[in-house]
């Protein structure tokens, strides 16, 4: 009793002066700072800000290689926080969030043939670009919503994803997911969006969807090439100086043309 | 010899005794810029244009390129995106027949090949637009122009046709074996090579016994007939079968000194020297229970789908799928505007109670197809890491060795759709790579 007692007294004293040595020897010196900031940040290592993780934008932000309203998803109060520990200063910067460009319903851009495959738009797509209609168009397969750490995007029956906009944080990670490119992720604040993707000339653009834009440069005419622009047959809004009148919607022939408040979830997309 | 795994599908080749039919002159031809792996062509007519029955349409754009010529006399109506087999919109070249059909000027034989030197021979394939007539539709050229530091010593000629239904090859051997085996000395005589085999199933001894007979004495070609599974007519398993030679990994059969070619990319070689006709036109088989009369119909490389369907009298009214190629490889269709190319092999109609409207379920760990997979590969480990996107892993379990046969998939009992997650890992993997070596995707 008193042996084993002993032997196993012993062996901790041992193993904690290793564990003590250890400690010394092979010290990180890390920046308290870093801690600090680690702290406040969501911890959804969700990859939005560009780094792997939420401890590497820590480090990131220590080292100065990026500002502290770098997060996408920190509200205005963590951002602000991250900017105390570094002791600069934080200019409250617009919240931004994801809008998907297409409104391709399966009553607008009904299927080409039956899809029986893996139920993935990344699969789909690579079968000529996917059973949709209009090859430019969301395949409301879900790789987006698969994508996204925060629950907000849904997808529905009428076959296109919608964005939960006060869940959505803006990291960025269904755009990277979406094989089509259609999602982009805008400032809250823009009211008026084309939404539609499709490239082709107004003829074969119409043909695939109901709701697709025809580049006929009315609403171009209407809102101001510094507000809108039309490249490769598609409207665009210009998200830095977006326009805001919601007349822009009646010059749209097709319907592509919509108000949408992202401040309000309520206001669903489409 | 035989290779592991393979399978045993209902061969169903109901038109193998129906001589080949050509198709009458049409009205309309729709010639796809693109029909090869490689660059596509720059269109060299304009609009309006009259052009001559094998003029060239487009000139070819870099070595792995081929051209493509006009299948009849008549006027470029449009050159514009139309649907391609493919299952996308490509840029193709509307022609009017004007109902002469009159040839271009300098359609005439090139020569005789034994006499010609060795450059001329792959310049007038190349102009002729010669591709892999097999479906891969690799430039016929750029293929028998393998590196020097591989030294070749074999020609295979691949006869064995071993997708389900199709019998264009078997009536091809049937009915012109002799400019078959001209096209094959053609390509011996290009790689200079003297030893050649001939590979064809056992389900074909009448295309083989006239193969053989056709064969001249100073050809060494050694004929084999091969057990009938499937995929016996894969370069890699053809090249194990008939030589005992194994491709490696990630390898070519150049790799083992050997060259393969299918026979009707032989006969459109012989056509292109013999008669300087450029590839306008092949035989292709129109088949399955879909369709009222299955034939072998020699078409003319743009003819819309629809006229091909109207010759062979029609499709059933239940038709549920059409298929470009055979059940196993080949692309189904979802418009019948889209014309035949020079890789059409076949058009499958199924009927609506053939085509499975399956719900894939989990792998379940069977192992059925570990023991198909021809390639020795572990389908069901693939399709997992696609399901759940780790396709960075599936480089180690070789994916990029999967020749897509779909063996696997015929013989999944929970019906999942494992070609399709590997050719999702593959383009991604092509992906990661891409952004790896810091290129733009």
């Amino acid at each position: 009793m008193l042996l084993s007692t002993a032997v196993l007294a012993g062996l901790g004293l041992v193993s904690g002066l290793g564990l003590a040595i250890a400690a010394r020897v092979f010290h990180v010196d890390v920046d308290p700072r870093q801690e600090q900031i680690a702290d406040t940040l969501p911890g959804a290592n969700c990859g939005g800000c560009g780094y792997a993780g939420c401890n590497d934008f820590a480090a990131a932000v220590v080292r100065g290689e990026t500002t502290p309203d770098g997060c996408p998803v920190c509200d205005a109060d963590s951002a602000a926080s991250v900017a105390l520990v570094m002791g600069l200063d934080y200019e409250q910067k617009e919240r931004k969030v994801a809008l998907i460009l297409c409104q391709g319903t399966h009553e607008r851009s009904p299927d080409r043939f039956r899809y029986n495959g893996m139920a993935s738009c990344g699969s789909a797509s690579l079968l000529g670009g996917g059973p949709k209609s209009c090859t430019y168009g969301c395949l409301g397969m879900g790789d987006c919503a698969d994508a996204c750490s925060f629950g907000a995007i849904e997808m529905t029956a009428d076959g296109i994803a919608h964005v939960i906009s006060d869940r959505c944080t803006g990291c960025g990670q269904c755009a990277e997911a979406c094989p089509k490119d259609l999602i982009q992720i805008v400032p809250e604040s823009a009211s008026v969006h084309v939404l539609c993707s499709n490239k082709d000339k107004g003829a074969a653009a119409k043909k695939a969807c109901s709701a697709a834009c025809i580049g006929c440069k009315k609403c171009v005419k209407a809102a101001g090439e510094e507000h809108m622009q039309v490249e490769t047959f598609l409207a665009r809004v210009n998200y830095e100086d977006p326009p805001f009148d919601p007349a822009l919607v009646d010059e749209c022939a097709t319907g592509a043309i919509a108000v949408v408040d992202l401040r309000k979830s309520s206001d669903r997309v489409h | 010899m035989k290779f592991k795994g393979g399978i045993h599908p209902r061969y169903q080749k109901i038109t193998a005794q129906s001589p080949t039919q050509a198709m009458p002159l049409l009205e309309r031809y729709l010639v796809p810029v693109s029909q090869h792996l490689g660059a596509p062509g720059t269109v060299i007519v304009k609009r309006g244009e009259e052009v001559k029955r094998g003029q060239a349409l487009t000139a070819a754009a870099g070595f792995v390129s081929a051209p493509v010529h006009a299948p009849t006399s008549g006027k470029v109506k449009a050159i514009k995106g139309f649907p391609h087999p493919f299952g996308n919109v490509q840029e193709a070249i509307e022609i009017i027949a004007d109902g002469e059909d009159t040839w271009a000027d300098d359609i005439e034989k090139r020569g005789d090949w034994r006499s010609m030197d060795v450059d001329t021979i792959k310049d007038v394939l190349m102009q002729a637009g010669l591709v892999g007539m097999g479906g891969a539709t690799f430039p016929t050229h750029v293929k028998l122009s393998p590196p020097k530091e591989k030294n070749i010593d074999a020609f295979v000629l691949n006869a064995a046709e071993c997708e389900p239904y199709l019998t264009s090859d078997h009536r091809l051997m049937l009915e012109r074996a002799r400019e078959i085996i001209e096209g094959v000395g053609i390509f011996m005589k290009v790689l200079g090579v003297t030893k050649g085999y001939v590979g064809i199933e056992d389900n074909k001894m009448d295309a083989l016994a006239a193969m053989k007979a056709a064969c001249p004495a100073d050809l060494d070609l050694e004929f084999q007939a091969l057990k009938t599974k499937y995929p016996q007519g894969s370069e890699k398993h053809l090249i194990y079968a008939l030589t005992g030679r194994k491709v490696p990994s990630g390898g070519l059969p150049m790799d083992v000194g050997c060259l393969v070619q299918n026979v009707a990319t032989a006969l459109a070689s012989y056509e292109a020297i013999e008669k300087g006709r450029p590839l306008i036109e092949r035989v292709a088989t129109v088949t399955g229970e879909g369709i009222a009369k299955p034939a072998n119909v020699l078409f003319r490389v743009g003819t819309p789908l629809e006229t091909v369907i109207d010759f062979c009298g029609g499709m059933t009214r239940d038709v549920g799928k059409v298929i470009f190629g055979g059940p196993m490889m080949g692309v189904g269709q979802f418009t019948l505007e889209v014309p035949l190319i020079k890789g059409t092999s076949g058009i499958l109609c199924l009927r609506e109670s053939e085509v499975d409207e399956f719900l894939a379920g989990p792998c379940i760990r069977c192992g059925n197809c570990v023991d198909a997979c021809p390639m020795g590969l572990v389908p069901s480990m693939l399709g997992v890491q696609a399901e759940r996107g780790r396709f960075a892993d599936m480089e180690d379990y070789h994916v990029l060795d999967c020749i897509e046969c779909g063996s696997c998939a015929y013989v999944c009992p929970s019906y999942r759709p494992l070609v399709q997650l590997f050719r999702r890992g593959k383009s991604e993997l092509r992906q990661l790579k891409q952004k790896a070596s810091g290129q733009p995707a």
